[in-house]
């Protein structure tokens, strides 16, 4: 009853000098407007380049095999053969974070040919087509990607990168052309898109896609046969099988006797599972990362039948660099705004002042009567206050849908991306509240501690 | 018991070094139902009594009984419950609120009184204060569309909107012609004789003086002597 009272007296008070009133909340109008179109367009673009920068990788999470140790000498990352492709299908089936994951083997190091050129590729990489979906490359520069059935049946197709196009074919058309890799002959079925290089410079594009049976089968599995040549020639076809030389490479060195045939039939070669290099998953969302982690860890130590008090024996790692540069930029984006809605609050709140300090010596008099049937100085401070929080409530309110408006007509006329920003009008509204209190407070204090006698007589 | 009792009343000014010793001793009885003219020449200590008469200030020394309490020594916001509850104020410039309706400047003061009265009690209250002083019809007019004497009787409704014990009239008929002054002190004499309500005139105008029952003369900060009204003001007629 009292407040309403109260907020009454403002109101008349302001509708006593509507120009005035308006032009005084004028900075706070422009002020609150100025954030909130801010906050909209500012969200909408910080969206835009969220997905862009997710589009980078940064919601990819990859599965490593762990790391072996023997006699306490590390063997490095990798250096365990524990991911196999069945954890790749388990973890798209189990995971409820995870979009697509695809399985990675790779064979690097190995020489590509066509014709007569060659060319050494960073990256030869045996996968799925859903490889594809998690690096975002679905859309090719030309031909069509290999297929799920191609995978299956292990068939000899590859997809290559802009820089191999340039370096084998000259720039001129890949798609169905031979090229052989490890004496493998692989049919181009597509070219991909050039992504350029990635974040540690290594170029994206020196690449040579195939599927990963194709390339654990027939390349990988003799990648060393070149470097072992020696090897080669003392144990003769036993290389070929022996896929424990790409792990441990010999030196080239026969230090022990070739073995006999008898030997080596007596001598069964252990049944290996097919082990894969990595998995590459692709959580939801960058959001979906943390959960995305956690599922994995858990379904792998249980598929590997890992006891409680048992290391991992892979490593989930995330894009932390990308996910950093992304919060960065939308943390830097919001730190932004949030100054220049400071100063210019601070400004609009100023302006409030100065005409809350004008308007108490104009009505000294007004005060010293009040007083002088009987207000208090707090109603008279009350009063005051309530003029400088309804004003800035009222430039808040001006403000809020000044900037929905521009924001609107920004997103109608430009078509930049906007997005309604609930947070930024409640914190309008208490921000402009704040002001009120925090900026009419001088003013409200000066004129309860006028004396009603000189009031009274103040000409 | 009288309405106001003043008791050796001393008030001083703090000018820096100098202490300026304004009211000497004043002790000065107004009954209930008085219609007291306060005179004297500026400089008398006139304002400063009326000041303290009117809860606005405190004095220095002395004691202000009012209506049965000392209130002397109140502090201010207790001094502005007074001023709401016993005293209504006419001004010699009116002092109405611009740009806002007669009705709502004499209804002004209800919105600082203890008790709650609903916008439209305090509006009905208002209208028939106004045309008490015969201004029902311009209940809606701005003071810059009334003439002098009207705001001065939109001035008196409002001084007598809380129904207070005394009414204190600060030069009412300064800014006035001689003719509505005449019209205003006669509301004067009527509210005092009609409703029995006790009135102080504070002038330096014998004419105004005239018009009262009793006239207190200040010089020099204290009271000259009490004498009747209309020997005096028929002396000193202009």
């Amino acid at each position: 009853m009292k407040l309403a009272r109260t907020l009454k007296t403002a109101l008349r008070a302001l509708r006593r000098n509507v120009m005035r009133a308006a032009l005084t909340t004028l900075g706070i109008v422009i002020g609150v407007g100025a954030v909130i179109a801010m906050m909209e367009i500012g969200g909408g673009s910080s969206t835009a380049i969220q997905k862009t920068i997710a589009s980078m990788g940064a919601s990819t999470v990859l599965v490593m095999p762990g790391t072996a140790a023997s006699g306490g000498i590390s063997f490095g990352a990798g250096s365990v053969m524990t991911m196999t492709p069945q954890d790749a299908e388990a973890i798209l089936r189990n995971c409820p974070s995870v979009a697509s994951v695809a399985p990675v083997v790779r064979a690097q190091g190995t020489q590509v040919v066509y014709g007569n050129r060659n060319w050494v590729p960073q990256s030869i990489t045996g996968t799925t087509p859903e490889f594809l979906d998690v690096r975002d490359w679905n859309d090719l520069a030309e031909g069509d990607p290999f297929s799920e059935r191609d995978v299956r049946n292990g068939s000899k197709v590859c997809l290559i990168g802009q820089t191999l196009v340039r370096e084998l074919f000259g720039g001129q058309s890949a798609v169905g052309k031979e090229i052989r890799i490890q004496n493998v002959s692989f049919k181009v079925v597509g070219v991909l898109r050039s992504k350029g290089a990635n974040m540690m410079g290594m170029d994206q594009d020196d690449i040579v896609l195939a599927p990963w049976t194709t390339i654990k089968n027939r390349v990988a599995g003799s990648a060393n046969a070149g470097q072992s040549a020696a090897a080669k020639d003392t144990s003769g076809t036993n290389a070929a099988v022996n896929t424990l030389s790409q792990i441990y490479p010999s030196s080239g060195v026969a230090l022990y006797p070739a073995q006999s045939a008898v030997q080596q039939a007596d001598t069964p070669q252990p049944v290996r599972f097919t082990n894969i290099n990595q998995i590459m998953v692709a959580a939801k969302s960058s959001g979906h990362i943390r959960d995305a982690i956690g599922e994995i860890s858990t379904l792998l130590r249980e598929r590997h039948h890992l006891r409680a008090d048992e290391p991992d024996d892979f490593t989930v790692r995330d894009m932390t660099e990308i996910t950093k540069a992304l919060s960065s930029t939308t943390g830097l984006m919001t730190n932004l705004l949030l100054i220049v809605a400071l100063i210019s609050l601070v400004v609009g709140g100023v302006g409030i002042m100065n005409i809350m300090l004008v308007s108490v010596t104009e009505r000294t008099r007004e005060i010293g009567l009040r007083m002088a049937v009987g207000a208090k100085p707090l109603d008279i401070m009350l009063q005051f206050l309530a003029e400088a929080v309804v004003l800035c409530m009222i430039g808040g309110g001006t403000g809020i849908l000044l900037g929905r408006g521009s924001s609107w007509l920004v997103a109608f006329f430009l078509h930049w991306p906007t997005e309604i920003s609930i947070p930024a009008i409640l914190a309008a509204v208490v921000v402009s509240c704040a002001v009120g209190v925090v900026f009419g407070w001088y003013p409200a204090w000066k004129a309860a501690g006028l004396d009603p006698i000189e009031a009274l007589r103040y000409e | 018991m009288d309405l106001i009792e003043l008791k050796d009343i001393y008030k001083t000014y703090h000018l820096g070094e100098l202490d300026v010793p304004v009211l000497k001793g004043i002790t000065v009885n107004v009954a209930k139902g008085e219609l007291v003219a306060l005179m004297g020449a500026s400089g008398s200590g006139k304002s400063t009594l009326m000041n303290i008469l009117g809860c606005l200030d405190h004095p220095s020394s002395g004691e202000y009984w009012l209506d049965g309490r000392d209130i002397s020594r109140y502090s201010a916001p207790q001094r502005a419950t007074i001023r709401n509850d016993k005293i209504g104020f006419v001004f010699q410039n009116f002092n109405l609120l611009a740009r806002t309706s007669a009705v709502e400047n004499v209804m002004m003061p209800l919105t600082y009184g203890r008790h709650e009265m609903a916008e439209r009690q305090m509006r009905a209250w208002a209208t028939e204060l106004l045309g008490r002083v015969g201004l029902a019809d311009r209940a809606h007019h701005h003071p810059s569309q009334l003439s002098g004497g009207q705001q001065q009787r939109v001035a008196i409704a409002r001084s007598l909107v809380n129904r207070p014990a005394i009414l204190l009239a600060d030069e009412p008929t300064g800014n006035l012609d001689s003719h509505t002054s005449e019209e205003i002190l006669q509301m004067f004499q009527d509210l005092n004789a009609r409703d029995g309500l006790t009135i102080i005139l504070v002038t330096h105008d014998p004419e105004v003086g005239r018009h009262a029952r009793r006239v207190i003369h200040i010089r020099d900060g204290l009271i000259d002597g009490a004498t009747p009204a209309l020997p005096v003001a028929a002396g000193g007629r202009s």
